[in-house]
């Protein structure tokens, strides 16, 4: 098996390592860099829980291999958190009871900010179809709905921009 | 005198103490444990449904780089654990030995030194197998000419059935149905309930530590019953159960699927023995849907009998129960089926029947409660279902007649005639405030304008009631352990708590709830409350969560355990304060003197004083433990509306209302409870229109990937709207009755209703879930109803 030599910026700091070929990108970010925050659910791209934000696009990392990660900007939840004050997003899922078992969580934020950066005013239609990728067994979305436009609203209210450039977005 | 109150916390939607780490990531998942020098494995499985194993070979796997051992069936039959007990009395094959019994089934476990490895093993263990004829329809697994799936069963004379089970008075039955075959009414109908899968995101697996030194095995397990676990881990592998430590840690959803002992956690536990390195094992998506416990698979006969003016008499239920290979079903041991008697539902019937038999099928072991207290979903279902279809027969609205047979508030406790009894109902004021939400009436002349104009909309009702909260210990057992339930409470000097307990989340939300519990009895704020749970080796004793125990059965026991900590707290205010403890009064937070309100003691303060100036004649210190065994289940119920609109041209059923009326009791956390509901309902949708797994007749598996079994997604799952009644239950310390389950019991069969009251006018009467839109149109084409 051929190892490549891997170099990507997550969450602002810069990773890298020698990685077989094979290596899944979400293997990479979970069991090498131990950012375990991101989850594994399905295996077949179905259930979001892996999703994080690859140069400003939500992407999920089980269906990536590491390598492809080269030279990329890279957001996981890990990065939503800054200088100790949450995302709105964090909030958000707080204070609607968005989350139950809190596992498919940190994907459907991930997928909600990239979402967020090109609709600050968005409809629960909207937010329906761009967290259709991402599966909850527990909440049933509509609290998940709430904490998406929670984050919106105060997006917008703080004029935030919602992945700075430094941090892995766009 | 005026005294501040902390916030005490009952009744409040009191954010959740858990989010704060989930929402940064920081979660602990058992994949999320990762331990120096720990190994991986990965199991071989059979392709096969039914087959003959003629030979293992594992040379070629070991010459694989990173592979250090690779376990087989007989292996473990050397060390006597090729086969494992299962819950009901079975034995389950931890590996297959000679047979393999349905597809995907465990033939070898692989061990290697990374997740990639391992993977490279399994691919190159070389199994040969003879195929064997394949048994997959349950209904001729009693047939001569059908192969015998199991002659490993010690069985005197062994056959395919698995078991057969009665219960109630047949003679009564029969006698009321030959008086309404005469005088009144019997309606039948069959109806299958498919097999699905809890399917919880986060799937099974672990980590298993055996630390050869002190003999020592830590195990990180996706477990909703822990300690239930570790003693059967002692069982059955002959471990000192004290040496013993499971961990179950941050779970991603159970739904019933983290109930049994699956073969993964077997293999992984011997492999850290063998080795003395710490092993991983975690399933991959199809490994979860394909090999462990699937819910439901009930083939049901149902029958009523009635008065002609609509009043029921009795009930008769013959169901066929496809428990697949082995019989590895999470029940009570006493109830084979589960609490599916409770299948009299909210109506007053005097007399009723059940019979199961249950059969094997080269299918996956289970029968496992999918967010369900033990086969409460088939039977609220049944009951549901043959109601409207008693309605349709008499030409009565489903809402009158459902009003027309409640079990009237002041009969309770009412035992019904399958011998439950039910502790608090209120059925009527349920069903009568969803139908002033929905305005039933409006959605009635709404639906005969359609009609007139050739449009199907449909409203259907469900008015469930669950059964939960096992025990009591006398009547419910698992694996002869009684189920009761624990809560410990210790409190600091300086006043703060910590408590743990005996049940388990996985995402119910006990941090805070429990922490809700011991707040308000105890006057503080939850904040000052801290809870665990979930590792054996701290927390009390405790028979897990499922069936929706864990508010009914730990939730009184920490009540309870907060109660004797106030008591004790009483005497040391009386010694404080030296009056006798008749002469001291309680308001939240705090004794006082009664007549003198001024004289008093925080609980802080009594706390404080315990450590520090506590009466010569009391224990210092100030703590708690309380094992409840509860004297009754508890019985949540509501009342569901569903409307539909179903598009002549495909098939498809739009929900376009969903109101839920929910009775649990008295509320812990409305948004918690509310949350519940949500998630709840979604499960109930899910089997309802999306969810099943089914079988091609060489039993290979269909929907075992999330690409073929569908869960919900944001866009199917309608907005639900939730309403609530408060009957609290008579016999729990705070009234509670639980309430995780109750959606998806009640759900699902308020969305048949309503499909199959969009087409009642043309004679349907029944449609098997899940409803899809093939089925639909199918029925509008043969109707002459489907529109280009």
């Amino acid at each position: 098996m051929s190892t490549h030599h891997l170099r990507a910026t997550i969450n602002g700091t810069v990773y890298e390592g020698d990685v077989e070929a094979r290596l899944l990108l979400v293997h990479w970010i979970r069991d090498v860099l131990r950012l375990t925050g991101t989850h594994i659910g399905c295996d077949t791209t179905s259930c979001g829980a892996c999703t994080i934000i690859v140069d400003g696009k939500a992407t999920k990392s089980c269906t990536m291999f590491a390598v492809q990660a080269d030279g990329r900007e890279i957001m996981t939840v890990e990065g939503l958190e800054q200088d100790g004050k949450l995302h709105p997003l964090q909030e958000g899922f707080h204070e609607e009871h968005a989350l139950q078992c809190g596992y498919c969580t940190p994907g459907m934020m991930m997928t909600s900010l990239a979402f967020l950066q090109h609709n600050l005013n968005p409809s629960e239609q909207e937010i329906r179809v761009a967290i259709s990728g991402n599966l909850c067994r527990c909440t049933g979305y509509v609290n998940i709905v709430k904490a998406v436009r929670y984050a919106a609203q105060k997006m917008q209210a703080t004029e935030q921009v919602p992945v700075s450039a430094g941090q892995g977005g766009e | 005198m005026a005294t501040t109150v902390p916030a005490h916390g009952l009744g409040e939607a009191y954010k959740r103490k858990e989010d704060a780490r989930f929402i940064r990531g920081q979660g602990n998942y058992v994949d999320d444990v990762q331990l120096p020098g720990m190994l991986y494995g990965d199991i071989v499985r059979s392709p096969y449904a039914h087959a003959l194993i003629k030979n293992v070979d594992i040379s070629a796997a070991l010459k694989v780089p990173g592979v250090l051992a690779v376990i087989t069936g007989k292996d473990l039959d050397a060390a006597g654990l090729a086969w494992m007990p299962t819950l009901p009395g079975d034995t389950e094959a931890v590996l297959a030995l000679d047979r393999v019994h349905f597809q995907m089934q465990e033939v070898a476990f692989v061990v290697a030194t990374s997740r990639y490895a391992a993977a490279d093993g399994v691919a190159a263990v070389e199994v040969d197998y003879e195929p064997l004829p394949v048994l997959v329809d349950p209904k001729k697994a009693l047939d001569p000419d059908v192969p015998l799936l199991r002659p490993d069963k010690k069985d005197k004379q062994p056959t395919n059935q698995i078991y057969h089970w009665e219960t109630g008075d047949r003679a009564g039955t029969d006698a009321a149905f030959a008086e309404a075959q005469a005088n009144g009414v019997v309606v039948e109908q069959e109806m299958y309930i498919p097999r699905i899968h809890p399917a919880p995101i986060e799937t099974c697996g672990c980590v298993a530590q055996f630390n050869k030194a002190t003999g020592k095995l830590t195990v990180w397990l996706t477990s909703q019953a822990p300690h239930a676990h570790r003693t059967l881990f002692a069982i059955v592998a002959g471990l000192p159960e004290h040496r013993i430590r499971i961990i179950s840690p941050d779970i991603g959803g159970g739904f019933g699927n983290k109930v049994p002992i699956y073969p993964g956690y077997v293999c992984a536990i011997v492999a850290s023995i063998t080795t003395g390195k710490p092993v991983k094992w975690i399933e991959d998506r199809t490994e979860n849907l394909s090999s462990t416990g699937f819910g439901r698979d009930y083939h049901i006969k149902a029958a009523i009998a009635a008065d002609k003016d609509g009043t029921v008499k009795a009930l008769r239920v013959h169901t066929l129960a496809d428990h697949g290979a082995f019989d590895a079903a999470a029940t009570p041991t006493k109830f084979p089926a589960g609490l599916f008697h409770i299948c009299t539902g909210s109506y007053d019937f005097k007399h009723a029947f059940v019979d199961v038999d249950a059969v094997h099928t080269n299918k996956a072991p289970g029968g496992i409660a999918y967010r369900c207290s033990f086969r409460v979903t088939e039977a609220s279902y049944l009951i549901e279902r043959m109601m409207d279809t008693l309605a349709y027969n008499l030409r009565k609205d489903p809402a009158q007649l459902r009003l027309q047979n409640f079990i009237k508030p002041e009969a309770f406790p009412y035992r019904s005639a399958l011998d439950w009894t039910f502790d608090s109902g209120n059925y009527e004021a349920a069903l009568q405030l969803a139908m002033k939400n929905v305005d039933y009436e409006g959605l009635r002349r709404e639906q005969a304008e359609k009609r007139a104009r050739g449009e199907l909309m449909g409203i259907g009702i469900s008015s469930f009631t669950e059964i939960v909260g096992a025990g009591p210990g006398k009547h419910f057992d698992i694996a002869g352990i009684q189920m009761f339930d624990s809560c410990e409470i210790r409190v600091h000097p300086t006043g703060k708590i910590l408590a743990r307990i005996g049940v388990q989340t996985q995402g119910q939300g006990h941090e805070t709830t429990f922490a809700q519990i011991i707040a308000a009895e105890l006057g503080m704020s939850p904040d000052d409350v801290d809870v665990e749970h979930g590792d054996t080796d701290t927390a009390p004793y405790g028979l897990g969560t499922y069936a929706s125990r864990s508010t009914p059965v730990a939730g009184a026991a920490t009540a309870l355990a907060a109660r004797k900590v106030r008591d004790k707290a009483k005497k040391i205010a009386a010694y404080l304060l030296e009056v006798g403890e008749d002469d001291l009064e309680w308001e939240p937070g705090r004794f006082f003197v009664k007549g003198s309100p001024s004289k008093g003691k925080t609980i802080q303060e009594l706390a404080f004083a315990a450590y520090t100036n506590c009466p010569p004649y009391l224990e210092p210190g100030l703590e708690a433990v309380d094992y409840y065994d509860p004297p009754n289940l508890t019985y949540p119920f509501g009342s569901y509306i569903c409307v539909v609109d179903i598009d002549r041209g495909t098939g498809e059923v739009h929900i376009r209302r969903f109101m839920a009326v929910d009775d649990c009791g008295t509320i812990i956390n409305p948004m918690v409870v509310e949350g519940q509901i949500h998630g709840g309902l979604t499960q109930g949708l899910a089997p309802a229109m999306y969810e099943q797994i089914t079988f091609d007749e060489n039993g290979n598996i269909y929907g075992s990937n999330f690409q073929d079994y569908l869960i919900p997604t944001s866009m199917e799952t309608p907005h639900w709207e939730t309403d609530k009644t408060v009957t609290p239950s008579p016999h729990h310390p705070i009234g509670a009755k639980g309430v995780g389950e109750s959606p998806t019991v009640g759900a699902p069969q308020a969305i048949a209703n309503a499909v199959v009251d969009a087409l009642a006018h043309v004679g349907v009467r029944h449609i098997d879930i899940p409803i899809t839109p093939w089925k639909v149109w199918s029925i509008l084409n043969e109707k002459g109803l489907a529109s280009d």
